[in-house]
């Protein structure tokens, strides 16, 4: 599979993004410049986390203008793959590629944990590894990560099967107490109504190795090479 | 240059002294001007030119094998194999953080951010050590909430995670709150890049955030104490931009990738002043800067301004004569600001120009390294005998165990960080192995089999009862620290904060915790390859603690072979290393329980300590251990404690039988004895674990078993007095220690 991996001023989960599909799982990696268009050839396209320009504004917003975002908004219309993690699903929002908005936390503080999400619609291009109620343990990191949007939009967006992660506890529960930052209806990932742009706040690449102690978010990552026909047992020899 | 009048205010002003200004007429051969007499006062002042440390850091061991650049430089530098280096380096931001935290701390994580990416290293990881007063003080509660959001505001926004740290609450910090943050990066041992202006005829370039008037004279503010007026310094505390600064980490490793670049360093205290004449003074050579070339934030800037602005976020650089437009093209690909300002000159001078006129000229060396130098007076304060005399008679001996556990744990000393950490990421970069709330950080290291672990640790209390053994305990307790992470210690930084060293305590505190740190870095054969030092933390005539921090690195051979502090299973045996005295002076318990801070610190014997911890790494690298956890504030009861709850994944009980022998039943329970490591050890390997210990001269023995749902230790009298039992249930310690900050901040 060919990843591109776009590097806005102040991404800092590129390099994180760029190991776990290259190092990991073996794919080819381009990383492009938020200033340079997207090259030719590509499969996917993921949007990492971080500070692009460091947040000042309401996140994701300047990032929106990036030369670059013309070709993903085009690249994504193809229908072709686009995942925006933490920092890259608050551009995606911005960018009017997926509906609602981000407020600040509840608690006003940056949180970084651990938290569990159960897979919501296990029949997508992200999520086609895992179970449908599965519950995934995967770390968070935002100060910014309460979803947000008016009841119409999330009733359709409900009705479509576009939730795809919601914050529950460690048995599956989703409960109040296991919402980490006031989102709506306990979202922490949501997908467009063609299915090929995914938003989360969690971060799969920190969990997608034995050596940090979990691989959960493994399986996102596993989804979308198998979205391609490729399989663990492929990536792993191409990775040789 | 325009005449001034030199006065006595105005050299108070500047805090330079009769002599010191005399010296300055020595050098130059006239009098200085406003603007020479400012570069004088910043470098001249204790936090640039270490005037009253510098004849006695000189007794610290820095070499040994692994070392590649000791102290001198921006950060040391130790070779970990694999053709990669760790380069680090721990920095105070103190009195910043005093007057205004967020800003305080945050800029404290850029400063120490840029001294190791000026190496050539990126930097994969973050600590801190701080002090502040008792939380039901309402400005302690205000600060500690300002430093935490100032260092994650910076620390998370850099992408550099923040692995660990430590935090202690006494009141003696509360006027004078400790900030001191850790660094560590990477670099290959053959791109190691120094501050050095090399190359007659080559380009000065200027690049990062443009030059303001923030922060002016923030180095001789940091070598001031203060009173109530420290409100008002407010204007000399910089503001931090973390977004530039990533843009300038990543504009300086892509410059660095390729060959056009001599030297560099970062403008951090004295600004362009220290950076161009430290630059230039290493390699012997001068530098003719023309000052209406530097990025300005604002017109009208002066000379004196500029030189000693310490806005945030700077970088001077030497290129390659002829390679400016790569430099020039790499910075703008950034956004940021560059300007070739100058050119390395043979005169040994740093001269400054404005428009063309020479405003300032001063040789490079006298400005960088032939500042005063001082061995001050020192002696001890007449309270010592006082603090240390402990009698123990006079301490009724606990009789509701069940209750001082708790208390203990209640303690924000002891308590979770939780609240802490969790503002800070501390897995980007996706190394962190073992994360906040174990004994040490563990970070893989990518592209090897390695992994370093990295710990911070000091007891101000030891170092104020005997500031040598206090010393010598922040040593071994730090290593110990790596060890029950299976790491052999590779390399020290420290950051010594002391009071004024115009007192004469002060100074002997000062001398005697350099005596504690040499003896035991030799005994424990690491060495020191950078540090700071913080003097003058004072406020109001009340010195904090003598608080000589210490950051430790360690190497792990064999990532996986790793452990963490928490019991893992019902049915493993608990393991004690080491021998428990009757070692109450200066402990947790006896602040708590008793409201004293008195006696003396437990006993060290480094050779023990030695064993001990080579002991526990064998055997970790050996897969014989499920946990290791060492036993510090609180004691063996505190430390089985935090075994049974601080795990990842749930809670587990333990029962415990332990017998008083002759000792006290506090001091056997709380009491702070050295070289004591908590193991818990599966049942078929307990025979092996224990031969190996007996083999290496370590005392081991076997006290209880890891299970059940609650915490049971069991202390069996002897003829001399009745034992005592704790009995908790998990879920009561968890939450108690847990929710004790929330709690105290408010927030539960």
């Amino acid at each position: 599979m060919n990843i591109g991996v776009v590097v806005f001023p102040g991404s800092n989960c590129d390099h994180d993004c760029e190991y776990i599909f290259k190092d990991v799982l073996g794919q080819s990696v381009k990383m492009i410049w938020h200033k340079d268009t997207l090259p030719a050839g590509l499969d996917a396209v993921v949007l990492p986390g971080g500070f692009s320009y460091g947040d000042y504004l309401r996140t994701g917003a300047i990032a929106r203008f990036s030369p670059v975002m013309g070709g993903v908004k085009e690249f994504a219309r193809e229908g072709r793959l686009v995942i925006g993690i933490c920092n890259g699903f608050q551009i995606l929002l911005e960018a009017g590629l997926l509906p609602g908005v981000m407020l600040r936390n509840t608690s006003l503080n940056f949180i970084c944990k651990d938290v569990y999400v159960k897979v919501e619609n296990a029949a997508t291009r992200f999520t086609n590894r895992c179970e449908s109620g599965q519950v995934l343990k995967i770390p968070i990191a935002h100060a910014d990560g309460n979803y947000y949007t008016d009841p119409v939009t999330l009733a359709g967006v409900k009705a479509n099967a576009q939730v795809i992660f919601r914050y529950c506890t460690a048995d599956g529960k989703v409960t109040a107490e296991a919402n980490p930052n006031g989102s709506l209806d306990n979202i922490a990932g949501i997908m467009n109504a063609d299915g090929n742009v995914l938003g989360m706040m969690p971060h799969p690449e920190r969990s997608a190795e034995t050596v940090l102690g979990n691989e959960d978010g493994r399986l996102i990552f596993l989804s979308m090479l198998s979205a391609f026909g490729k399989s663990e047992q492929q990536s792993r020899l191409v990775g040789v | 240059m325009k005449s001034l009048v030199i006065t006595q205010a105005l050299l108070e002003q500047h805090k330079l002294s009769e002599d010191e200004y005399k010296k300055i007429l020595e050098i130059l051969g006239r009098e200085p001007n406003w603007t020479e007499l400012g570069m004088f006062s910043a470098m001249w002042s204790e936090h640039c030119s270490y005037k009253s440390s510098r004849i006695h850091l000189k007794k610290l061991p820095t070499t040994g094998p692994r070392v590649v650049q000791g102290p001198g430089e921006n950060a040391g530098a130790v070779d970990i194999g694999d053709g990669l280096c760790a380069v680090f380096k721990m920095e105070s931001h103190n009195h910043p953080s005093f007057i205004e935290p967020y800003q305080g701390a945050a800029t404290g994580v850029g400063g120490i951010l840029r001294d190791i990416f000026t190496m050539g290293a990126r930097p994969i990881a973050l600590l801190n050590s701080l002090r502040f007063g008792g939380l039901d003080n309402a400005n302690t509660r205000h600060l500690l909430k300002g430093v935490v959001s100032g260092i994650a505001g910076y620390g998370n926004c850099m992408g550099v995670p923040t692995v660990g740290g430590e935090i202690v609450f006494n009141d003696i910090y509360a006027l004078n709150p400790l900030v001191n943050v850790f660094c560590l990066g990477i670099a290959r041992k053959d791109k190691i890049f120094l501050g050095k202006a090399a190359g007659v005829g080559n380009p000065v370039i200027y690049f990062g955030s443009k030059t303001g008037r923030d922060g002016i004279h923030g180095a001789t503010m940091a070598s001031d104490s203060f009173d109530e007026e420290a409100a008002q310094k407010r204007p000399t505390v910089q503001v931090g931009d973390p977004f530039t600064e990533k843009l300038l980490l990543e504009a300086c490793l892509e410059l660095m990738s390729g060959d056009c670049l001599v030297g560099i360093q970062d403008m951090g205290a004295a600004g362009l002043t220290s950076s161009a004449c430290e630059m230039a003074s290493r390699e012997g050579t001068g530098v003719e800067l023309e000052l209406a070339d530097v990025p300005r934030r604002e017109p009208g800037m002066t000379p004196y301004e500029i030189m000693l602005s310490e806005s945030q976020e700077r970088m001077l650089m030497v290129a390659k004569a002829g390679r400016e437009g790569e430099v020039i093209k790499i910075c703008r690909k950034w956004d940021l600001d560059v300007a070739v300002i100058g050119r390395v000159t043979d005169t040994g001078k740093v001269v400054l120009k404005e428009n063309g006129h020479i405003v300032a000229e001063i040789p490079a060396k006298a400005l960088a390294d032939d500042g005063p130098r001082y061995d001050r007076p020192s002696s001890p304060p007449a309270y010592q005998e006082m603090l240390q005399a402990l009698n123990h008679d006079t301490l009724p001996d606990v009789k509701d165990a069940n209750a001082a556990l708790l208390a203990l744990l209640d303690s924000p000393t002891i308590a979770s960080k939780r609240w802490v950490y969790e503002q800070y990421d501390h897995m980007v970069r996706t190394n962190t192995m073992v994360r906040p709330g174990s004994d040490a950080a563990v970070l893989r290291v990518k592209g090897t089999n390695k992994a370093l672990a990295l710990s911070v640790d000091c007891n101000g209390r030891y170092c104020l009862l005997n500031p040598y053994e206090g010393a010598k305990i922040a040593i071994a307790e730090c290593a110990r620290n790596l060890a029950c992470s299976g790491a052999e210690p590779i390399g020290v930084t420290d950051c010594l904060n002391f009071g004024n060293p115009q007192r004469p305590e002060v100074m002997w505190q000062f001398v005697l915790a350099i005596e504690g740190l040499k003896d035991a870095c030799e005994a424990l054969k690491v060495p020191i390859v950078s540090g700071n030092v913080s003097l003058y933390n004072e406020t109001n005539d009340l010195s904090i603690y003598p608080t000589p921090m210490i950051g430790m690195v360690g190497l792990i051979e064999e990532a996986d072979r790793t452990a963490t502090q928490w019991f893992k299973q019902a049915g493993d045996v608990i393991v004690l290393l080491g021998r428990t005295r009757e070692d109450l002076g200066g402990t947790e318990y006896l602040k708590v329980l008793h409201h004293r801070e008195q006696g003396s610190p437990p006993l060290l014997n480094l050779e023990d300590e030695q064993a001990v911890q080579a002991c526990t790494i064998r055997l970790i690298r050996e897969g014989l251990v499920q946990s290791a956890h060492d036993c510090s504030d609180g004691g063996l009861a505190v430390a089985l404690a935090e075994c049974c709850v601080s795990g990842t994944d749930g809670r587990v009980g333990a029962v415990v039988e332990l017998q008083l022998d002759g000792l006290r039943r506090d001091a056997l329970l709380f009491g702070e004895s050295q070289s004591r490591i908590v193991l818990s050890v599966k049942q078929e390997q307990v025979e092996k674990v224990l031969e190996v210990a007996m083999n290496a001269g370590v005392r081991a023995s076997r006290i209880g078993t890891v299970g059940g749902s609650r915490l049971v230790i069991r202390v069996n009298g002897d003829q001399r007095a009745a034992g005592c039992t704790i009995d908790l249930d998990v879920t009561t310690v968890h939450e108690r220690w847990a929710l004790a900050i929330p709690r105290a901040l408010g927030q539960d």
